[in-house]
């Protein structure tokens, strides 16, 4: 398989206007994605299924993914002159990334049997931004994988066939796989409770027996040797 | 001798001769307890187990649940065999309102009784006892074939136990009982009512 | 529902409580006479939140929950995700575990192929004969499963750089004799089953699946072979030692329901010739990897996309790691899920009595489905 440069040199020339990224995988793995802008996502995808080089014709697995607001800090090494000498030092910056759902697909070839690619699309935002191209009208497999997706984190994919819920009912309003999804109050009794589920099973505790004065008695009283348990 | 019961020493002395005495109770029991026949129903994991029950090696049919009915309203027994998600739990409800008379829910593996492993779930519900009466649970995750057969034997004890007559007679036959049970609706965050108020109560915790 | 479809056509719900719908699945078809017109899946009935419960949970934390995905191949289901989680983490495994992990996948393959046909011969009215002979053989391979792990269903044997357990030279013993016996018992299969004019008369030519649209379509596993693309993940990845081994891959002509009956057959008979060969060549040694952490285990950050063939396809894993002991983003590749993409393409223009036979075909677990 050719490397993601040439891959995405490759898919620049063919699909004019794209905008694609490498988003460098700093684990062992070895498996860096491209990340491709929403607009010209299909024409990207159409381009990698049938070039003769590439042949990627099987579109194995699509992952949504939940990205929060997050902050990220960078330190780097800056010259500056510290006491009239300049030094290197480490300056640390924060770089605030706001929150976004992302679509991932990985592709292989069956024909010349190599892979996997990654490709990836972010959304704008979390809210009203949550919108990307479907890819099933070039790749068929994404078609319940992208139901499940609109299903769990709410992306809604433009140019699907069916888009609706798959796994949940239809009634259903929330996105359950986001990462700020708070499941409804479904009590189950807990003979230790701890942690959260502490604290929510604090609202089904008794109320707290009224104060009447005999606590007072208790605490005057000084503890006799036989009255330990 | 004690009300509606003969003495061991005289049924075995008059079945010397032939005879055979017996009560309507017992005769009753013994042909239901001895014929149950299951609600072919299952859901996940422990459905293997319940096919594996009823397969050559643990044989169910030697106790008398050999034709698993695909009906339900043929079917005596249901085993609740696997997890009880919030979307499948209103067709539970419909399939145990479909049973006739009398008839028996038995609460396979430990997600049927509480939830099980999944119990942090979303989409799964604490335990099918929330909207119907159950008789027997079984833990396991799955639960062996042994263990279902001896929640088998279990019930037939409790069928054996049923009596006809008297302040304690058996559910199905108190005119005023309930054998239907109201469909929980799909809501929007949660199924509607969470549980039902006349057969599950949750146990309050205790403040000290 | 009804909205969308005609009102000649009668509707029918096929589900979730069904004999032959092998779990909680529900198809809503709608019928002209007994053809069916229109094919609409609803899936859901099992979804058990596998994923979110992955988030909260550690990675081997997980472990136990990736038997209860397909539950009749709890083996194969541990072993892709150790490879993913080893692929995230560069961990490597030792040469006696590589030999375990065949041995096991490809006992569950075995008996993961023998209760597929027994089920499907179920559904076209067999009543249960062919499922006893196939729950007599499983029972076999599940009694080894116990004594080597525990459990006969949930086996959770797997760890990240190798096995739980190891297999002492009696369990190989048991194994190899299993092993020995199976063709036999494959023999009596095949003719009671694959010969059967009945089975012949319902299954060939219903429900063919072209290979471009089986491509396209993302299927893998039996049902992609049997429409003749050649594409069988021991061979193309060559994870664990599968390249050590000598075995065939079986090809379908027709892509129809009669070769993807055949295709299960045929591999288990290179299963047996695959654990011929690994009960030969397995030699002593360490089971684990002992520079793996258990406690307090957190993988650099990255993410990697793990898969091995299993018994039902293309079974895979992708993690995002972001450097803590829980992953942040754990997802399963259901083979499965993907390959009922083009159950309506299989099922228009035949009888309901077909759709069984075809369901029966596709091989699907709802545990993995809905997850």
């Amino acid at each position: 398989m050719e490397t993601l440069e040439q891959i995405k040199t490759r898919a620049e020339l063919a699909a004019r206007g794209a905008k694609i990224d490498i988003v460098v995988n700093p684990g062992p793995s070895q498996q860096s994605s491209l990340l491709v802008d929403s607009a010209h996502a299909v024409a990207v995808a159409q381009f990698l299924r049938d070039h003769a080089a590439l042949k990627f014709d099987y579109c194995s697995n699509v992952t949504g993914v939940d990205w929060l607001d997050r902050v990220v800090k960078k330190t780097a090494k800056v010259k500056q002159v510290v006491d009239g000498v300049e030094k290197e030092v480490d300056q640390t910056t924060e770089e605030k990334i706001s929150g976004y759902l992302e679509a991932v697909y990985h592709l292989y070839s069956m024909q010349h049997k190599h892979g996997p690619l990654t490709i990836r699309m972010r959304t704008a935002n979390r809210a009203d931004g949550a919108r990307l191209p479907s890819l099933t009208p070039v790749w068929r497999s994404a078609e319940l994988q992208e139901r499940e997706i609109f299903d769990l984190y709410g992306i809604h994919f433009e140019g699907h066939p069916d888009l609706r819920r798959i796994l949940m009912w239809d009634e259903f309003v929330d996105h359950p796989m986001r990462k700020d999804y708070r499941e409804p109050d479904d009590y189950e009794w807990e003979p230790t409770p701890h942690d959260d589920v502490l604290e929510r099973a604090k609202q089904h505790y008794t109320p707290r027996p009224a104060l009447d004065g005999a606590e007072a008695i208790t605490e005057k009283t000084t503890p006799s040797p036989q009255s330990s348990p | 001798m004690t009300e509606g019961q003969i003495d061991e020493g005289l049924r075995s002395e008059l079945q010397r001769q032939g005879i055979w005495v017996t009560s309507m109770q017992e005769l009753y029991n013994w042909g239901r307890k001895n014929s149950i026949w299951p609600l072919q129903f299952g859901l996940a994991c422990c459905a293997i187990e319940m096919i594996a029950t009823a397969a050559s090696r643990y044989d169910i049919a030697r106790f008398g649940g050999e034709i698993f009915r695909p009906s339900p309203r043929q079917a005596d027994l249901m085993i609740v065999a696997g997890t009880i998600t919030k979307k499948m739990a209103p067709q539970i409800v419909r399939l145990y309102n479909q049973m006739p008379d009398p008839k028996y829910v038995i609460s396979m593996g430990a997600c049927a009784i509480s939830g099980g492993p999944f119990k942090q779930g979303y989409n799964v519900l604490k335990g099918i006892d929330r909207y119907i009466p159950v008789d027997v649970y079984i833990p396991g995750c799955p639960p062996r074939p042994e263990a279902l057969l001896h929640a088998f034997m279990e019930l037939q004890r409790k069928i054996d136990d049923q009596k006809l007559t008297g302040a304690n007679k058996a559910q199905h036959l108190e005119p005023g009982q309930p054998s239907e049970f109201p469909v929980p609706a799909f809501g929007e965050h949660d199924l509607e009512p969470p549980a039902n108020p006349d057969v599950f109560q949750a146990p309050k915790l205790e403040r000290v | 529902m009804s909205s969308r479809f005609d009102g000649e056509l009668l509707e029918v719900s096929m589900g979730p409580q069904h004999p032959s719908t092998h779990g909680v699945f529900r198809m809503n078809v709608a019928l002209e006479g007994e053809i069916v017109r229109k094919l609409k899946p609803v899936f859901g009935y099992l979804h058990r939140n596998h994923e979110k419960i992955g988030e909260n949970a550690s990675y081997l934390g997980s472990m136990p929950y990736t038997d209860r995905l397909d539950y009749f191949c709890s083996m194969t289901n541990n072993w892709a995700y150790a490879l993913s989680v080893e692929k995230l983490a560069g961990i490597e495994v030792p040469e006696r575990a590589e030999y375990l992990r065949v041995i096991l996948a490809e006992l569950t393959r075995l008996q993961n192929h023998a209760s597929l046909l027994g089920f499907l011969l179920s559904d076209m009215g067999a009543w249960g004969t062919p499922l006893m002979y196939a729950f007599r053989e499983r029972e076999k391979i599940l009694d080894l499963f116990e004594s080597l792990s525990g459990s006969r269903m949930m086996c959770d044997y797997m760890r990240f750089g190798g096995c739980r357990v190891e297999a002492d030279a009696d369990w190989l013993g048991r194994a190899k004799k299993i092993v020995d016996l199976f063709p036999k018992f494959l023999d009596e299969f095949e003719q009671l089953i694959l010969q059967n004019e009945i089975v012949i008369a319902r299954t060939q030519n219903v429900g063919k699946l072209s290979a471009d649209l089986a491509i396209n379509a993302g299927i893998s596993g039996p049902m992609l072979r049997a429409s003749g693309v050649n594409y069988d993940i021991r061979k193309v990845d060559g994870y664990g030692f599968y390249p050590r081994f000598k075995f065939r891959i079986p090809l379908g002509d027709h892509g129809d329901t009669y070769d993807r009956l055949m295709m299960r057959a045929l591999e288990m008979r290179e299963s047996v010739e695959i654990l011929k060969q690994a009960l030969a060549q397995i030699q002593p040694g360490p089971i684990v990897n002992p520079k793996v952490k258990i406690r307090a285990f957190r993988p650099p950050i990255g993410e990697a996309y793990g898969r091995i063939e299993g018994p039902k396809g293309e079974l895979g894993f992708y993690l995002i790691s972001d450097g803590g002991p829980n992953p942040y983003r754990y997802r399963v590749r259901p083979p499965s899920f993907i390959n009922l993409t083009v159950l309506e393409d299989l099922c228009l223009g035949h009888t309901v009595a077909d759709v069984m036979v075809i369901l029966g075909s596709v091989d699907i677990v709802m545990g993995e489905v809905d997850r």
